[in-house]
Formats: C-alpha cells, sequence, structure tokens
C-alpha cells in the first residue's frame, strides 16, 4: 500500500480537501488519499474567478476513470484565482497534489468556517479505518 | 417440448443442498391465499394453430406497402436497401443485448462508434453518443445539458412551435416539477417573436430544421442573440434533410438531436426509433448516454471502449448526466448501415429526389381550386396546405383510393383547422403523386 502525505502546515476537511491559510487567502486542493482512492484523474471542473463559494457545498468535480467526485467547499469565500495548469494536466493531481495540484484560491469571509478542519495527525487518524 | 434446461435429478439436488423437499416450499412467505392463483388459461395449442391464429391477427392490419404515403410528421417512409437487413439481422447483431465488454464485442462496438462519427460528419458535431430511445427524448436530454451547464443557475427554456408537439410534450413531461419554465411554443410565434424570449435566465433555446411544417428556416439572427445571452442553441434535424442542407454545426448549433427513423429503420407503427445526439466537444462529459470511443490496447492496437463512463448512474448516482443510460443499439446500427451503404452522394441522391418530388406535388396541389399551398418560407420534402375541407373527411375519402394523406394539423395546432402536412419522399412515383392529385380534385367536388 503506498505510503500517503499530509503535510503538517495543512488542514483537512472529511471530504479530504486540503487548505493552505496565508493571511486571508486559502489554497485548496485534495488529499494524497483522494488522489490516491481515484486513480487517474483525467478531468477536473472548477468555478470561475469570482464564485462565492460555501463551506459544504460543491464548487467542481474531480473525475478519474473509475469514478466522479464533488470537490466540497472547506471554507466559505470567493474564488479569487483558479489553476488552469491542471485543468490541462489534470495528472498533476495524482503526481503533486500538495502543490502544483492546487485547484483554487479562496479569499475567506468567514473564518470560522476552517473551525472543524483537521490537522495532519487528526486526518491521519481519521483515514485509519477507510484504507 | 419444455425449455428449462434443468433435469428432474438436478431439481432434486439443488433443494436438498439449501434444505428444502420441494420447490413449492420456497414460496411459503406468500400469502396462502395468493399463493397459487387459478389463472383461467385456456389450454395451449400446437405451434401450426398458433401460427394460424397470428397470421389472421396480424392480416386484419394493413401494411405500409399497400398504400401510397403521403404522411411524414416525424415518422417517414423511406426506402430500406435489402443489404441492410442481411447485415442487421445477422445472430451476433440482432441478439446481442448491451454488448459493451470490449474483450467481446470489439465488433459492434465499431459499429456504434462508426454511427456516432458518421452522425457527427452529417451534424457537423464534435462529438455524439450512441443513441436514445428517440427523437423526443433526445430533445428532453438537450434541455438537461443545457440546465447542467448553466450550473442550474439558469431556469428558462425556449422552444419553438415549430419543433415536433411529441418531442415539446416530452420535454415537459421529462421535466416536470424540476422548476424549469418552457416557453416560446404557446402560439405560433415568429422567429423575431421567439428571438425576444432569449434573455439571461435562458438556458437553451431549440429550433428545428427542417421543421414540423417542412420549412426550412435562417435561424442566424436567433444563433447570435442565444449566445449573446449566454444561452446554448439546439437544433432538431431531420438526417436526410441533412444530405441536401448545410449543417447544423455550420449554423452555430451547440447541441444536435432529432429522429434519425429515416436512415433504414421502417415506420414499425411507430416504433423502436432512433434518437440522435450530438454535441460540441466542450459539452461532451456533460451528455447523457452510451458513448463508444477509440483507443489503443496494451499491444498497441486500436480498439473500441464505453468511455466517460463516470458520468453514468450507475456510477454517478443522482448526480448523473440522466437516469438513462441504455441506446437503441440495433436501430443505431442499422442508420450506420444505411448511411455506408448510401455514402454521401447516395444519401444526397435521396435527398434531391425527396425535395423534387415534393415540389412537383407542391404546384400540382397548389393548381387545384380550393387548395392552397404555403410558400412563404423554401421547404424540404413536407409543406402545409391549406384544404377546402377538414383534413379528417379528406383522409377518409383518400384511404378508399388506397392513398394515405398528409397529417391533419388541427390536431396540434388550433389555428391551422383544414391544414395538411404533405410529405412527399423518394418512394413516391410520379404516378403516385399525379394520382394523388386526382384524388384531391374529386374530393373538393363532393
Amino acid at each position: 500500500m503506498a505510503q500517503l502525505n499530509y503535510p503538517s502546515d495543512l488542514k483537512y476537511a472529511r471530504t479530504d480537501e486540503w487548505v493552505r491559510l496565508e493571511g486571508d487567502i486559502a489554497t485548496i486542493g485534495i488529499s494524497d488519499f483522494a488522489q490516491d482512492q481515484l486513480n487517474d484523474v483525467v478531468f477536473v471542473e472548477l468555478p470561475e474567478v469570482g464564485t462565492e463559494v460555501k463551506k459544504g457545498e460543491p464548487f467542481g468535480t474531480v473525475e478519474s476513470v473509475k469514478a466522479a467526485s464533488d470537490l466540497n467547499a472547506p471554507v466559505t469565500g470567493t474564488v479569487t484565482e483558479v489553476n488552469d495548469a491542471v485543468r490541462d494536466n489534470p495528472e498533476l493531481i495524482n503526481s503533486d497534489p500538495y502543490e502544483r495540484g492546487w485547484l483554487i484560491k479562496v479569499k475567506v469571509s468567514d473564518p470560522d468556517s476552517l473551525n472543524d478542519l483537521m490537522d495532519s495527525a487528526a486526518y491521519a487518524k481519521y483515514n485509519e479505518p477507510r484504507m | 417440448m419444455t425449455y428449462i434446461p434443468h433435469t428432474d435429478v438436478e431439481r432434486q439436488q439443488m433443494l436438498a443442498a439449501i434444505g428444502v423437499t420441494t420447490i413449492e416450499d420456497l414460496f411459503e412467505a406468500v400469502p396462502s391465499t395468493h399463493r397459487f392463483p387459478k389463472l383461467d388459461l385456456p389450454a395451449g395449442v400446437s405451434e401450426m394453430e398458433i401460427a394460424a391464429e397470428m397470421l389472421a391477427l396480424s392480416e386484419a392490419n394493413d401494411h405500409a406497402q399497400d398504400f401510397a404515403i403521403f404522411r411524414g410528421a416525424g415518422a417517414y417512409h423511406h426506402f430500406i436497401p435489402s443489404a441492410l437487413n442481411h447485415i442487421l439481422l445477422r445472430g451476433e447483431f440482432y441478439t446481442a443485448y448491451t454488448p459493451y465488454q470490449p474483450e467481446v464485442s470489439q465488433g459492434t462496438l465499431q459499429a456504434t462508434f462508426e454511427y456516432q462519427s458518421m452522425m457527427c460528419a452529417l451534424t457537423g458535431m464534435d462529438a455524439a453518443n450512441a443513441s436514445h430511445y428517440d427523437g423526443g427524448t433526445s430533445l428532453a436530454e438537450a434541455v438537461t445539458v443545457a440546465l447542467e451547464v448553466s450550473r442550474h443557475k439558469r431556469k428558462k427554456i425556449v422552444l419553438s412551435h415549430a419543433i415536433h408537439p411529441q418531442y415539446r410534450a416530452v420535454v415537459r413531461t421529462y421535466h416536470q416539477g424540476n422548476g424549469v419554465e418552457i416557453t416560446g411554443d404557446e402560439g405560433m410565434a415568429s422567429l423575431a417573436e421567439l428571438t425576444d424570449l432569449i434573455d439571461d435566465n435562458t438556458a437553451l433555446v431549440a429550433v428545428a430544421y427542417p421543421n414540423f411544417f417542412g420549412q426550412i428556416e435562417d435561424f442566424s439572427e436567433l444563433v447570435e442573440k442565444a449566445h449573446a445571452a449566454g444561452a446554448l442553441v439546439a437544433f432538431v434535424i431531420n438526417p436526410i434533410a441533412l444530405g441536401l442542407l448545410k449543417t447544423p454545426g455550420s449554423l452555430g448549433a451547440d447541441i444536435v438531436v432529432g429522429e434519425a427513423q429515416p436512415l433504414g429503420i421502417p415506420l414499425g407503427f411507430g416504433g423502436p426509433y432512433l434518437g440522435f445526439f450530438g454535441v460540441r466537444k466542450e459539452y461532451v462529459r456533460r451528455i447523457a448516454g452510451r458513448i463508444v470511443g477509440e483507443t489503443t490496447d496494451k499491444n498497441g492496437k486500436r480498439a473500441y471502449v464505453m468511455t466517460l463512463r463516470p458520468r453514468e448512474q450507475d456510477i454517478r448516482r443522482e448526480k448523473a448526466t440522466s437516469n438513462i443510460c441504455t441506446n437503441q443499439g440495433l436501430m443505431a446500427l442499422a442508420a450506420a448501415i444505411y448511411l455506408s451503404l448510401m455514402g454521401k452522394h447516395g444519401l444526397r441522391k435521396v435527398a434531391e429526389l425527396c425535395y423534387h418530388k415534393a415540389h412537383y406535388a407542391a404546384d400540382r396541389i397548389d393548381a387545384l381550386e380550393g387548395f392552397d399551398v404555403d410558400r412563404s418560407k423554401p421547404f424540404f420534402h413536407e409543406f402545409v396546405v391549406k384544404c377546402p375541407l377538414p383534413v379528417a373527411k379528406i383522409n377518409r375519402a383518400l384511404i378508399d383510393k388506397g392513398i394515405i394523406g398528409g397529417y391533419d394539423l388541427s390536431q396540434d395546432y388550433p389555428e391551422l383547422e383544414n391544414h395538411m402536412l404533405v410529405c412527399v419522399t423518394e418512394m413516391n412515383s410520379k404516378e403516385e403523386i399525379d394520382a394523388l392529385v386526382e384524388a384531391l380534385s374529386e374530393v373538393n367536388v363532393q
């Protein structure tokens, strides 16, 4: 079984999205666990800049050869940037889920929306029964 | 003759394996009063007797071959080359049910891929699915795609009244209860009036090409306004007409749907028919239905597979592009065979014959006292005739002469009392057309 990686400087949602918070900008992607479960990602559908995202609600889709899953917003805010590289090369989500495989950046409008996100250790524990 | 392969010995073995004495014991859960109801069926008859009974029943119907047919309205009488059935009715094609495992279905998958490719070439679309039930269902799916593309933020669907009335009814049935406003076809709006309805709440505008009345319209302004407003445009087409007309793709269509029955499928008392669905590349992930793709296997050899599967409901569940995950495989194959047999030139020839014969018929009917052909717009192989009597009455007189007259438009359009929709195809000889004209002239005298 692949050794899955959960960087300690990130926060994680129960729906497997990760958040890197810098000031009030949250960079969002999907975790190593998610990309491993999905297998080869072939397509990702992302919102446009300016779209309002609400915590817990879908903001896009990630499609692999075997499944198409919703991407759920781990925070509430407005989309400021979208990763075009990932649209053209969706395999980046598999090979580099935390760096080049980032999906969107959101200007957080409700800082409380991050309160229930897990840290790296809690997320690793959360995943144990799911492996 | 028994059709069940198990022997009594095998039955006893199976019952013993599960710890039950008789087969009747397996139905203990059903209340005794309902367990083995009396069915009161007549006694079984021999194959010879049943064949005679079925033959007698079938002779109660008239056959298409017994009449000169001048009716279309969504179901068209065209010639089916005999080579088509020789290929279509081969057991490997005819008996297979959803043959999509690439390991054992390369033949069917390739044929479906060819069907998809040919329909794309015919319509100017980038991708087509493996078909839907019929033209009406395809249009309903086009609405679904448009709503999806707008992420359900747009709720208005604008339909031309000149789309087949039954297709519009299917769209309404399909989308009832999902908060969609379907409008534009309440009366007999002009293209300009239809175009005026387009706003930034419009997800889709749909028009027919040729339309239900056989007419060919210029949709350029409508398409321009729709795209400017961010709405998608769907064309409902007749594939034979596309042997002659410009492709919907070249005219700005985003989605092309229609009834492909004219491509080698018999009238068949209304079915099975063939719903065609094609889109521009950017929408291919949103469409319903099966899609066959071309790829290479692990040895680098070309192979065909079902592709873009995660859209479908067995994977995506309530977020699937549709609840439909089947197609009209055999009919799509028939269409593919027909198009291959006809080729580009053959299809054009069929279209030309339809066009010219229809125009000859229109000229002769128009010259009749009391009959007025609508020539306000160019038409393909159907045209509207204003008659001196109710269409139903005229058709009763025509049937006695071995002629199936045109469609009674008053059934669907109250404004079109006494208006008949006449269709002429390559199947109508000059003699048949002249006989129709003669019969119509006699009907008026009554």
